[in-house]
């Protein structure tokens, strides 16, 4: 006879922090519905995978035309990277983050079907749009080294440290994702702020411009936005940028990790009443 | 083996009621905070007090035990609080108070398909809802075949569901479910789904399920079923437990407690300006007991107590039954009665009115009333005036025509005869 019960039920006490245990234990489950929203996402699209592609390229003439061209961004970007190259390569990581943060901002809404009837660590609906954003992800960062081996740019030895940033900007995704996550479950108004979010996100993301180009007493506080770091990041590993500074960089990797374990408590405060709520 | 599987402690959740705190959208809030002094301020001025906010207990106090391999059924009206403890014993929402220990794995079916999305294929379905309900991708690979074949979709497999018959779909989704092996297994009533001869493949492994020395909580409004499947029933009436015990026990325990009910009766004002109105109205039994809940085989009596005010010709007490909402049918009490068509004394007068059984299926039935003069004009009407519940106790109607789910809403009094002869061919 058992006399300790495999798990007991209790009312919910404050705030609780994550138990990665169990998070691991339904793995399968996040495995599961990341290759759903993969297979789903261009299902019924006429040009189904190819849109994987157009995604980026189709900013990166635009940019190129207005900001590059136009504005004379052309010349400010560091000498030897063709501004194309340059705009795409803030464009990859850009739009991994974006959709991350716009379809795990949404994802407890759209999931209250799930939620409602079945038990799993609510976590995992955040988490699942980071994961099936990094297949897009992948042909995205293959696009960029088809389009950089047509201009003839090769990264150099900094290219180790890109996988680096890759993390720092799927964690500032999910740091941002839990936020609105947890708060468009309470609040529906954080739905239609997510697409004016995203546009002034973009203007202070170094995407069509240098970061050189904010003025240094700034430089600091700009950092704040991780996407700074990771941008600048991505040019350095791939591009043969300038590194990025260390005390920027620390700036971006605090603010991340600040806003992320933030982000968890709130989000398990706040996850016990989802099913009440959505 | 033998022991505690379930230990349900002192259990209880309630939700705040009104619209109040819980709207979704800032600005609501926003105005509220701004608003909050000047509220504060005129409460205070009228020597009010802060309104309690209302709490509506939707459980209260629940324990119980349950035994390795026991199967315990779950009944009690909507709203009293089965789909709450449901929802609390599959961890889909959290309870206020009280705990429960869980000795083993639990598998928990509020419903069946959770997941499906209706562009994947039959067999990327299948991965998926065996994840959610938390079987692991080796264990699914194992039954897959039998899943595929239990639910008969065998060439289909790699069709979008979106193309499946909705039978079909509801067969996957039930092979996925009932292949899912859990020590403890929490069924909400999803044993309503497909076509008769699926469901008798599903209470048969239901059957099995329960046999195979598993524990089983089962939420049901089909009493039969109930009866059926389980050794022991919970019985909850208005959030809090009114019996644990044997399930013959508790089936007439909820139909005692359902009966002494009284919103089956109904007095009415007197309001002597109406030519001739309605005073009492209940709905009784064949002894003219009070009485709101009824077997298919029993007859149900209305009891009327009407008062003519006016001496006067061509009055009529009309009555309209309603079942979920649908009108049935209209009688007069001069339907049958031709003598009450003339001049009708002042006084009060009693008129009993009887549904033979077995004519009105398993549903909410409601009773509109009035009087008036018949072909002139409508003295009153009192609509949905009172209710009366028609269900399956005496019998399980899951292959039966008049089952409650499916179309139509009596007992049709048809007669079907068989000969012993076949139609010859036509050549």
């Amino acid at each position: 006879m058992d006399l300790h019960p495999a798990f007991t039920i209790r009312p919910p006490k404050g705030w609780q922090p994550v138990d990665l245990a169990e998070l691991w234990k339904y793995r399968e489950l996040a495995w599961q519905l990341s290759l759903r929203d993969i297979r789903v996402r261009y299902k019924q699209t006429a040009l189904g995978f190819a849109w994987v592609v157009i995604q980026p390229i189709f900013p990166m003439v635009a940019f190129t035309i207005f900001f590059g061209r136009l504005a004379g961004l052309e010349g400010r970007v560091p000498a030897g990277t063709p501004y194309s190259v340059f705009v795409l390569c803030g464009l990859i990581p850009w739009q991994l983050f974006a959709t991350a943060i716009n379809q795990s901002g949404s994802s407890v809404v759209n999931n209250r079907a799930l939620i409602t009837k079945i038990y799993f660590p609510r976590l995992i609906i955040p988490i699942v749009p980071i994961l099936s954003g990094l297949a897009d992800f992948t042909v995205g960062l293959t696009l960029l080294s088809v389009v950089m081996a047509c201009f003839g740019v090769t990264p150099g030895t900094p290219v180790v440290f890109l996988p680096l940033f890759i993390v720092l900007a799927l964690s500032a995704a999910l740091a941002v994702g839990v936020w609105i996550a947890a708060l468009n479950a309470l609040y529906r108004d954080v739905q239609y702020t997510l697409a004016l979010l995203t546009q002034i996100w973009l203007l202070v993301t170094p995407i069509a411009y240098p970061s050189s180009l904010v003025p240094e007493r700034w430089r600091a506080i700009y950092s704040l936005n991780p996407m700074v770091g990771v941008v600048d990041g991505f040019r350095w590993s791939l591009l043969n940028g300038d590194p990025p500074r260390p005390l920027e960089l620390a700036v971006s990797v605090v603010s991340v990790v600040i806003t992320l374990i933030a982000g968890l408590y709130f989000f398990r405060r706040m996850e016990v009443t989802f099913a009440d709520r959505v | 083996m033998s022991g505690l599987a379930i230990r349900v402690a002192g259990v209880g959740k309630s939700y705040r009621l009104g619209a109040g705190p819980s709207s979704l959208y800032i600005q609501d809030h926003l105005l509220s905070i701004a608003t909050a002094p000047w509220r504060a301020a005129r409460r205070l001025s009228r020597r009010e007090a802060t309104p309690p906010r209302e709490r509506f207990w939707a459980l209260q106090d629940i324990s119980f035990d349950v035994q390795v391999g026991e199967v315990v059924g779950i009944i009690g009206r909507n709203g009293a609080g089965k789909s709450t403890l449901l929802k609390i014993l599959s961890r889909v929402t959290s309870p206020e108070t009280g705990e429960i220990d869980l000795y083993g794995r639990v598998g928990s079916l509020l419903e069946v398909g959770s997941g499906f999305h209706p562009e994947l294929t039959g067999r990327e379905n299948v991965y998926l809802n065996g994840a959610i309900l938390g079987m692991t991708r080796i264990e699914v690979r194992q039954k897959f075949d039998d899943i595929i074949s239990f639910a008969e979709v065998n060439q289909f497999i790699d069709t979008p569901v979106k193309f499946y018959s909705s039978g079909m779909y509801m067969r996957l989704a039930f092979a996925i479910a009932a292949h899912l092996e859990p020590e403890i297994l929490i069924v909400d009533e999803v044993l309503a789904v497909g076509d008769a001869q699926f469901q008798k493949k599903c209470l048969g492994k239901m059957g099995e399920v329960a046999k195979g020395g598993r524990t089983v909580i089962f939420v049901s409004h089909n009493l039969g079923a109930v009866a059926e499947l389980c050794q022991s029933a919970v019985v909850l009436q208005s959030g809090r437990m009114v019996f644990h015990g044997a399930v013959r026990e508790g089936i007439d325990h909820y139909l005692a407690a359902s009966r002494a009910s009284t919103s089956s009766v109904r007095i009415l004002e007197c309001n002597p300006a109406k030519p001739i109105q309605v005073l009492k109205i209940e709905v009784a039994n064949t002894e003219d007991v009070a009485c709101s809940n009824f077997d298919l085989a029993e007859a149900v009596v209305l009891l009327i107590t009407y008062r003519v005010n006016q001496p006067g010709s061509g009055y009529d007490v009309v009555v309209t039954l309603s079942r979920n909402g649908t009108h049935l049918f209209t009688t007069l009490d001069t339907d049958h009665r031709h003598e009450l068509t003339g001049v009708r004394r002042v006084g009060e007068y009693a008129t009993r009115f009887t549904v033979l059984p077995n004519v009105l299926k398993a549903g909410l039935y409601s009773v509109t009333i009035g009087t008036g003069i018949t072909n002139k004009s409508l003295i009153e009407i009192h609509d949905d005036i009172v209710r009366f519940q028609v269900e399956e106790l005496g019998e399980d109607t899951q292959f039966k025509g008049y089952a409650d789910w499916r179309a139509g809403h009596i007992i049709a009094p048809v007669k079907w005869e068989f000969g012993e002869q076949r139609i010859p061919q036509r050549d």
